[in-house]
C-alpha cells in the first residue's frame, strides 16, 4: 500500500494529529501540573502556570499518600490484577482445550455456559454475587481471585477455545504416540503453542481488573481497598477532606503505573485488542 | 486418542467451572428468582409475582423509565461519534505517514485508565472551565450529557480506531493498485473501496460502542453522579442506586437488573444474527 502523499496535503494531517494530541494529553498534562500547585492555586485557576509562588514541590503527594494510604491500595490493585490475570489463563485454556478436544454433550453445553456469561451485564449478578461472596468469606484479596477467575472465565474460555481449534491437531497426537501424559503434553505442547492467544487473554483480562471498582467494592472487606476504590473515596470525602492539592497528586499517582506498563508493551497491549475485537 | 485426557475432567475443567459457578451461575439464577421474590437479605424472599416489575416501572421515585431514556440518548450519540472519529483517525493513521504508530500510542492511551479516574480527571477539568462561567457540572441536565459524552468519546476513539486500521490495513494491496491505476479518486475510493471492506469493523466497533455506553458505570459515578436531581442517572447507575441506597427495594433492583439483562442480551443476539448473516454471504 504505498501511496503518494503530497506535501501539503501532508502538513495538514501533521497539524490536525499535533492538534489531536495536545487534546488528548491536555487532561492529563493539567492535572499533573496542578499536582504541584498549592491548593487554593489550584482553586483558583486551574489552567494557570505553575510558579515560584504556586509550586508546593511533592509536599501534595506526601500528604496524599499517607492519607489515602496509596501503596497499601495500589499492592491490592496489583495483586489482585496479576494474580488474577495468571490463575485465569493457565486454568482457562485448560478447559478450553478438554472443552474443544472431548465431544460430549455436557462439554457443549458447559462451552455454552460460558459463553453466555460473556453478554450478562455485571448488575445482574451484583447483589447476589456479593450475597455469595459473604457467606462464602471470600470478601478477602484471596478470595476475590475466585469470582475474578468466574467472571473472567467467559471471555478467554471462548477467545482460548477459538485459537485451539485453528491448530493441527497433529501436534498433540504425536506428543501422545510418544507417551506423554495429558499434563504433560498440555504444557509441554499445547500451552506454547497458545502463547500469541494467551497474551492477548492476559492483556484484556488486566485491563479490566485493573480498572474494575464494583466488584471490589460490594465484594471486599472494608480494610481492604483497591485504587479505584480509593480515587472514590477520597473524592467524596472519605478519609476526611482532602485538598485539591492532595487529589491532583493522588489521580496522578493512580495514572503512572499503568501508563508505565503501557509505554514498555504497547505493541503487545494495541496487537492484543485488535485480536480481542476480532473474535469478540 | 484423547480416552486418557477424558478421565482428567477433574485437572482441566473443575477449577475454571467451581469458580464460574460460584462467581456467576449461582448467583445468576439466584437473581432471576429474587427478582419475583420479596427479600431484605436473600434468605427471607418470599414469592410476590411480579410486584418488583411492576414497582420498577411505574413507582413515581424508581427513575427507571427516565434512566432508560437518558441511556438510549446517550448510546446513539456515542455510536455515532466515536465511529465517525474513530473512522478519521485510521484513515489519517494509514496513509503510511511517518511516526503513525506513536500517534496510534497516544489515542489510545486513555483506555488503560479507568472509568473512575478518567471521570475525576475530566470532572476537575470541566469544573474549572465552567468556573469561568459561574456554573458547575451539575447546573443543568444538559451539561452532564454532554460531559459524559465528551469523556466517552475520548475515550472509546482511540479503542475503535485500532479496530478500523486493522480493518483498512487488511484491505488487499491490489485491489488499490488497480483502483490507483483505473483513475479512482480520493472520495470514490473511501465510497466504494474502504467503506465496503470494512463493514465487519464497522459492525464490531458499532456493537462494541453500543454495549459499552449502555453499560456505562465508572464514568457517570464520577463525573456527574447522576446529578443534578438524578437527571443524569444511567440505568446500571439506578439499578446500584436502587439495591444499595433505598430500603424495601431490593426486590425492585433485582428486577431492573433482570430487564437490563434482557435488553442487553437482546442487542447481543441482534449482533451475533448479523454477524452470521454476513459471514454467510460470503
Amino acid at each position: 500500500m504505498q501511496k503518494r502523499v503530497s506535501t501539503p496535503a501532508k502538513i495538514v494531517s501533521y497539524l490536525i494529529l499535533a492538534a489531536l494530541v495536545a487534546v488528548f494529553a491536555f487532561p492529563l498534562l493539567i492535572i499533573l501540573m496542578n499536582s504541584f500547585k498549592g491548593k487554593l492555586y489550584i482553586s483558583d485557576n486551574l489552567f494557570a502556570f505553575v510558579n515560584n509562588i504556586s509550586f508546593v514541590g511533592i509536599n501534595n503527594y506526601s500528604v496524599g499518600i499517607t492519607r489515602m494510604n496509596f501503596f497499601s491500595a495500589l499492592g491490592t490493585s496489583v495483586f489482585l490484577t496479576v494474580v488474577s490475570t495468571g490463575i485465569i489463563c493457565v486454568v482457562c485454556s485448560m478447559t478450553a482445550w478438554y472443552l474443544t478436544r472431548i465431544k460430549s454433550r455436557l462439554n457443549s453445553i458447559l462451552y455454552y455456559a460460558f459463553v453466555f456469561s460473556m453478554i450478562v451485564p455485571f448488575q445482574m449478578v451484583m447483589f447476589t454475587t456479593s450475597f455469595i461472596s459473604n457467606k462464602l468469606s471470600l470478601g478477602t484479596p484471596w478470595g476475590l481471585l475466585v469470582l475474578y477467575v468466574g467472571f473472567g472465565a467467559g471471555l478467554s474460555v471462548f477467545m482460548f477455545s477459538g485459537f485451539i481449534k485453528s491448530i493441527p491437531i497433529q501436534i498433540e497426537e504425536a506428543a501422545y504416540i510418544d507417551g506423554c501424559s495429558p499434563l504433560r503434553c498440555y504444557f509441554q505442547v499445547v500451552f506454547p503453542v497458545l502463547r500469541p492467544s494467551t497474551v492477548t487473554v492476559a492483556i484484556l483480562n488486566m485491563m479490566w481488573i485493573w480498572n474494575d471498582y464494583l466488584l471490589p467494592l460490594i465484594t471486599l472487606d472494608s480494610k481492604y481497598t483497591t485504587l479505584p476504590i480509593a480515587i472514590q473515596k477520597i473524592f467524596t470525602g472519605g478519609y476526611g477532606a482532602m485538598d485539591m492539592g492532595g487529589l491532583m497528586a493522588m489521580l496522578t499517582l493512580s495514572i503512572i503505573p499503568i501508563i508505565a506498563v503501557y509505554i514498555l508493551g504497547q505493541k503487545y497491549i494495541i496487537e492484543g485488542v485488535a485480536a480481542g475485537a476480532v473474535k469478540g | 486418542m484423547y480416552k486418557q485426557l477424558k478421565r482428567y475432567f477433574p485437572v482441566f475443567v473443575l477449577p475454571t467451572l467451581i469458580a464460574f459457578i460460584i462467581a456467576f451461575a449461582v448467583p445468576f439464577f439466584l437473581g432471576l428468582g429474587l427478582s419475583f421474590s420479596k427479600f431484605t437479605l436473600v434468605t427471607d424472599a418470599v414469592f410476590n409475582g411480579i410486584d418488583n416489575y411492576k414497582q420498577a416501572f411505574s413507582d413515581p421515585s424508581s427513575n427507571f423509565v427516565p434512566a432508560l431514556g437518558f441511556t438510549a440518548a446517550f448510546t446513539v450519540v456515542c455510536i455515532i461519534i466515536v465511529n465517525v472519529g474513530a473512522f478519521a483517525l485510521a484513515m489519517l493513521l494509514t496513509k503510511g505517514l511517518k511516526g503513525s504508530n506513536a500517534f496510534r500510542s497516544v489515542f489510545f492511551a486513555p483506555n488503560l485508565i479507568g472509568g473512575i479516574v478518567l471521570g475525576y480527571v475530566w470532572n476537575t477539568i470541566l469544573n474549572a472551565l465552567l468556573l469561568g462561567a459561574n456554573k458547575t457540572l451539575l447546573f443543568k441536565p444538559e451539561y452532564g450529557f454532554w460531559g459524559l459524552v465528551l469523556v466517552v468519546s475520548w475515550q472509546m476513539i482511540g479503542y475503535m480506531m485500532i479496530i478500523y486500521i486493522s480493518g483498512i490495513n487488511n484491505i488487499p494491496g491490489d485491489i488499490r493498485e488497480a483502483a490507483a491505476i483505473d483513475g479512482v479518486n480520493a472520495r470514490q475510493s473511501l465510497w466504494h473501496i474502504v467503506l465496503p471492506s470494512v463493514m465487519p469493523s464497522i459492525t464490531i466497533c458499532t456493537f462494541l460502542t453500543l454495549t459499552n455506553s449502555f453499560k456505562l458505570f465508572d464514568q457517570n459515578l464520577a463525573l456527574t453522579n447522576g446529578g443534578p436531581a438524578n437527571k443524569t442517572e444511567m440505568l446500571a447507575l439506578n439499578i446500584y442506586r436502587t439495591f444499595y441506597n433505598r430500603n424495601g427495594w431490593s426486590g425492585a433492583g433485582q428486577a431492573k437488573a433482570v430487564v437490563f439483562f434482557l435488553l442487553v442480551g437482546a442487542i447481543a443476539l441482534v449482533q451475533l444474527r448479523l454477524t452470521r448473516s454476513k459471514e454467510n454471504s460470503n
